[in-house]
């Protein structure tokens, strides 16, 4: 059925040429990097996980952010769900997809990547993690292949897939578990070490997850002929505004903690990224903008008149993705560093052909995504029209 | 024909595998001829040894800013020198009390100590997390004591640049070669994309030499010795004289240990 | 059979690809390799034998270099004893460079004929190359 994906019209085809010119540009700068080594980024001695691990670290939140979707539908038989539980699947293997081009992306050798399969080492946590994304692809993969079959031909999905379904529940937790358990075993980087950062990722994770599906189920409402149970979406809306809801809570008990305890070490990270620390404020617009995209999306989403209005809700959501977008990967990574075990700031701003390779991955995604898509779009069309 | 394209498709992908798995057998190397053989590696006895390394701050007094140590250290294992400081790599560096014990903050401290600098290099430390989160065991511990990298099977995740509370490590973010100032052919360069770091000199002490660093400080401020023999230079250095560690709190024990 | 003239033209294009070395060389081939071994370390031996013999080292050079790799670095041993028993010490700068200090008349001359590129040399020395900066040296 993938064939589907060759067929449509003119803003279709724009779109793709878009993306794959992104894609074409993004792949020359990372050939240079290749040649030239890390060095063409804006990564440092004290800054060494960039633009890169800050898109990885987000993107498996708005993978992980489909459980929303399968745990009412599948463990509470809340059937509403069950018309849009396949974008989410396939948002997912685009998102995780995207992951793992970034960490590819990132590497100093990645020519020497099947190291980490030759030599595993069970201690190290990216072991884990490239455990627990690949099998959550290949999970996403099988369940969504099935279903999408089942579709074509009308009728209920195979039973066998049920313990798939199942199993990428507790997956999904544990994929962005184990991605916070990057950052929070490393003795020596106070802004990570702290038993809250999985807490924080799952609620980030399960407020922009569904808020990028929740815009990407409005866009195609506007651009195909079918359109998503709006009581549904509305259900998915206050999911987002919960855990958005909790993960403001959760930064706020980090501010507690740090400022209440005046500890140095717990307080400069948060003070350099909100206030500015010894004359180095770099991020402290990024940060501001953040809490009140946080802020804004969540009224929106509290307040049910607003949130029925469609224009609202696309900005509700938008500002969500833009808030935790923000929030994980400008601030999470980039302020984990500062400052540095030396109590020295670096500053980190990404260069050209940095932000042309992230665009390029966000592009490959994005392909990936309109492909999925595409097929389901077909299949929902073809219902709409004998009904 | 009566096959639909999707059963075709699955078809040829399952062919293409058995095909190729069976392609792999003669594509093997050829079993080295055993009479051609080759022989085996000797292996040296080991002690218990478990090398550390005293500063002695009271003697290194920075005069008009010597650098003998980094500059033999640079020297001995080609260091590049790389004036960005966002790409410098440095083995062992110095930097100011505050700076190397930065949560031991206290404003009344004697002139002396605030302005000279000590001596860091890698702790080699005996609980290391930067061998704790190598996904490929790099960066690996000796049964000596030291911390070593294996620059042949680093990716370059730079997970133990993250990890290392101490802000040791290094990754060749560019070629480093056109940086090293004079070459000493008898040890390797680094290529870019890999981590490193100080190595308390591994291949000196295989022949019997001190570190380059111990080598080249003329006031005796760098002591190099086994923490495993209660006689050796450094147990007795520390038993007599009180000395501390970088960030003790964390657990890691470092077998660097500072006398002020 | 739908769409046969796509296909046949899409055949003939796939053939004519992959094919494509054969008639682009228009039956060239590249002369055999002679690997020297005049340099000056070598006239100096006695014995002009290297660690191993000459059929293993052919063939397995580059495993011997591989288990000498883990067992200099990573376990720390760095003396071999070959199969005449006698001691060799481990590295490839110092041991085998030493002789065969004629990279581009010894090394490359198989490599280049094989179309091999190892990146042994952005890291270790080759011995003329340390006068150039050279970490595409490895690759001539």
């Amino acid at each position: 059925m993938i064939e589907k994906a060759l067929k449509g019209g003119p803003r279709y085809w724009a779109w793709i040429s878009f993306l794959l010119l992104v894609i074409a540009i993004g792949f020359m700068f990372y050939l240079r990097q290749l040649s030239t080594g890390l060095g063409i980024t804006g990564m440092s001695r004290d800054i060494s996980w960039g633009v890169y691990i800050a898109q990885f670290t987000y993107l498996v939140g708005v993978a992980a952010g489909a459980v929303m979707l399968v745990m009412p539908k599948y463990l509470h038989g809340y059937k509403r769900y069950g018309e849009i539980i396949i974008f989410g699947e396939f948002l997912a293997i685009a998102a995780v997809t995207m992951c793992l081009l970034f960490i590819v992306a990132d590497l100093g050798q990645p020519m020497r990547l099947m190291n980490v399969l030759l030599h595993p080492t069970p201690n190290s946590i990216l072991f884990w993690d490239m455990i627990v994304l690949n099998g959550y692809l290949l999970i996403n993969l099988i369940v969504g292949y099935n279903t999408i079959l089942a579709m074509r031909k009308n009728v209920p999905p195979p039973g066998w897939i049920k313990p798939f379904i199942y199993l990428s529940i507790p997956w999904a937790f544990s994929i962005h578990t184990v991605t916070a358990f990057l950052y929070c075993g490393l003795p020596g980087r106070h802004a990570w070490l702290t038993a809250i950062m999985a807490p924080r990722f799952l609620a980030s994770a399960f407020a922009s997850g569904p808020a990028f599906l929740v815009i990407l189920l409005m866009i195609i409402k506007r651009v195909t002929k079918w359109s998503p149970d709006p009581e549904a979406i509305q259900n998915v809306a206050r999911t987002i505004c919960y855990a958005m809801i909790a993960n403001l809570f959760f930064l706020g008990l980090e501010f507690f903690t740090a400022f209440y305890s005046q500890i140095p070490g717990h307080m400069h990270p948060l003070k350099y990224l909100f206030w500015g620390l010894w004359g180095y404020n770099s991020l402290v617009p990024w940060m501001r903008v953040s809490i009140i995209a946080g802020l804004i999306g969540v009224f929106i989403m509290l307040i049910p008149p607003l949130r029925r209005k469609e224009g609202f809700l696309i900005l509700g959501c938008a500002a969500i993705v833009l808030g935790t977008w923000i929030d994980k990967g400008v601030g999470l990574v980039i302020g984990g560093f500062i400052p540095n075990p030396f109590e020295k700031i670096t500053e980190y701003q990404p260069t050209l052909p940095e932000i042309s390779i992230t665009l390029a991955i966000w592009a490959t995604g994005f392909l990936i995504l309109t492909v999925l898509y595409k097929m389901v779009i077909y299949l929902k069309e073809r219902d709409l029209a004998v009904e | 024909m009566g096959i639909d394209r999707r059963s075709f498709l699955k078809i040829v992908g399952l062919s293409a595998l058995g095909v190729s798995s069976g392609a792999w057998e003669v594509l093997q190397p050829g079993e080295v001829d055993a009479a051609h053989g080759h022989g085996a590696v000797e292996h040296a006895a080991k002690a218990a040894t478990r090398w550390a390394m005293v500063v002695d701050m009271r003697r290194c007094k920075d005069e008009k800013g010597c650098t003998k140590c980094i500059d033999a250290c640079r020297l001995v294992h080609n260091i590049p020198v790389i004036e960005n400081p966002k790409r410098e790599v440095k083995w062992i560096w110095k930097e100011l009390y505050e700076h190397a014990f930065p949560d031991t903050h206290n404003e009344y401290m004697a002139d002396e100590f605030k302005e000279t600098p000590f001596i860091l290099m890698c702790n080699h430390c005996d609980n290391p997390p930067c061998v704790r989160v190598c996904p490929t065991k790099a960066t690996f511990k000796r049964p000596d004591g030291i911390v070593a990298m294996d620059y042949h099977r680093c990716i370059g995740c730079r997970f133990c640049m993250a990890a290392c509370p101490y802000g040791s490590r290094n990754l060749n973010w560019i070629d480093p070669r056109p940086y090293i100032r004079k070459i000493n052919p008898e040890f390797p360069t680094r290529m870019k994309g890999v981590v490193e770091k100080c190595n308390f000199c591994v291949e000196r002490l295989a022949q019997g030499l001190m570190p380059a660093c111990v080598d080249a400080c003329h006031c005796g401020a760098l002591v190099f010795g086994n923490l495993n023999d209660p006689e050796s230079n450094v147990r007795r250095i520390l038993r007599k004289n009180v000395s501390m560690r970088r960030k003790p709190e964390l657990g890691t024990h470092p077998c660097v240990f500072y006398l002020v | 059979m739908y769409d046969t003239g796509k296909i046949i033209i899409g055949l003939a294009i796939f053939v004519g690809l992959v094919t494509s070395p054969f008639w682009l060389n228009k039956g060239k081939a590249a002369p055999k390799p002679t690997p020297k071994l005049d340099t000056p370390v070598i006239q100096q031996l006695e014995k002009k034998e290297c660690v191993e013999s000459r059929a293993y080292m052919r063939a397995a050079h580059m495993q011997l270099l591989n288990e000498w790799r883990d067992q200099a670095l990573r376990k720390g041993e760095r003396t071999y004893i070959n199969k005449k028993g006698e001691k060799i010490k481990i590295s490839l700068q110092n041991t085998c460079m030493k002789c065969h200090s004629n990279k581009k008349e010894f090394c490359d001359t198989c490599h280049n004929y094989t179309d091999i590129k190892p990146y042994c040399w952005d890291c270790h020395f080759i011995p003329e190359g340390r006068k150039t900066w050279a970490s595409t040296e490895g690759h001539s």
